[in-house]
C-alpha cells in the first residue's frame, strides 16, 4: 500500500468535514479550512490508520454498506434487550467479564470492533491486550473463550475481516 | 408534505427521549458500575442518534451537520465507555456479588 496515499486521504477527509461543519463554498472558507488540512495533514501523516488501513475495494466497500446495516439492527436489539432488563421487576442479570479473541490483524479493525461491542447486546469491552479483548457482558451464557468468541466477536468479525484484514 | 416530515420528526425525538429515559432508569436499576456503563453508553447511543434523526425532520436545513455530530457520537461514545470501564476495572471497584466469572481478573493474577 503506498504511503503517499494517506496523507492526500486525510486531507481530503478533513477539508471535507470543514466544508460541512461550515455548510458554504465561500473561497475564504475553503483558502482557510485547505490549509488546516494541509498543516494537520502533514503533522500527524502516519497519525490515523483508519485512513491508511481502511481498504478501498469495491468488495471492502459493499462490505462497509452491509456492516452498518448489521450494526444498526444490533445497536437497536441491544436497546430492547436493555430495556427489557431495566423494566423487569427482578431485574434479570448474570454479569461477568470473559475472553474472547480475535482473528483481526489491524490496528483500526481491532478499534471497529471492540466499539462495536460496546455498542451491542449487553456486551462491553474492559480491556484489550494483543488479539485478546476483555469484555463485560451483562447476561453471561458461556465463559468458555470459544463459546463466547462466537456469541460476542462472530457477527462484527466477519465484516470487520473484509474492511480491514 | 411538511406536516410528514414534522410528524416523524415528533415521533423520532420522542422515541430517543425513551431510550434516554430507560437508559438513566438503568442507571439506578443496575447494581454495580460496569452494569451502569452499560445501560448508559447503549440508550445514551441510540437515544441520541434517534432524537438527532428527529431534529434533522424538523430543521432539514441543519441535516448536515447532525448527521456529523451523530458520527461523533457513534464514535466517541463506546471509546469513553471502554476507558472508564477500564479505569474502573483497574482501580478494582466493588462488583455486583452477582458476578459469576471476571477472566481478567484471573489473568491478571497470574501476571503478577
Amino acid at each position: 500500500m503506498s504511503k503517499a496515499r494517506d496523507p492526500v486521504l486525510m486531507f481530503v477527509a478533513l477539508l471535507l468535514f470543514w466544508v460541512l461543519l461550515n455548510g458554504s463554498l465561500a473561497s475564504d472558507v475553503l483558502i482557510v479550512g485547505a490549509l488546516a488540512a494541509a498543516v494537520i495533514s502533514l503533522i500527524f501523516r502516519n497519525g490515523l490508520g483508519f485512513f491508511s488501513e481502511l481498504r478501498l475495494t469495491p468488495r471492502a466497500l459493499f462490505t462497509t454498506v452491509l456492516y452498518l446495516g448489521f450494526f444498526a439492527k444490533e445497536l437497536v436489539k441491544a436497546n430492547l434487550t436493555l430495556a427489557r432488563i431495566v423494566l423487569a421487576s427482578s431485574l434479570p442479570i448474570n454479569p461477568g467479564i470473559v475472553k474472547v479473541k480475535t482473528r483481526l490483524k489491524s490496528k483500526m479493525g481491532r478499534l471497529m470492533l471492540a466499539n462495536s461491542i460496546t455498542l451491542t447486546p449487553g456486551t462491553l469491552t474492559v480491556e484489550m491486550q494483543g488479539e485478546w479483548l476483555y469484555i463485560h457482558w451483562v447476561t453471561v451464557d458461556s465463559a468458555d473463550v470459544d463459546a463466547a468468541t462466537a456469541a460476542i466477536v462472530g457477527g462484527f468479525e466477519q465484516y470487520l475481516e473484509v474492511m480491514y484484514g | 408534505m411538511d406536516s410528514v416530515l414534522g410528524i416523524l420528526g415528533g415521533l423520532l425525538a420522542v422515541a430517543g427521549a425513551a431510550f434516554l429515559l430507560l437508559g438513566g432508569l438503568g442507571l439506578v436499576r443496575m447494581p454495580d458500575v460496569f452494569n451502569r456503563i452499560q445501560a448508559g453508553t447503549k440508550a445514551t447511543t441510540l437515544g441520541t442518534l434517534l432524537l438527532l434523526a428527529g431534529v434533522a425532520c424538523l430543521q432539514p436545513d441543519w441535516a448536515l451537520k447532525l448527521f456529523l455530530i451523530g458520527l461523533f457520537v457513534l464514535f466517541t461514545n463506546p471509546i469513553s465507555s471502554q476507558v472508564l470501564a477500564r479505569a474502573a476495572h483497574r482501580s478494582g471497584v466493588q462488583r455486583s456479588p452477582l458476578t459469576s466469572v471476571d477472566k481478567l481478573e484471573e489473568d491478571i493474577g497470574e501476571r503478577a
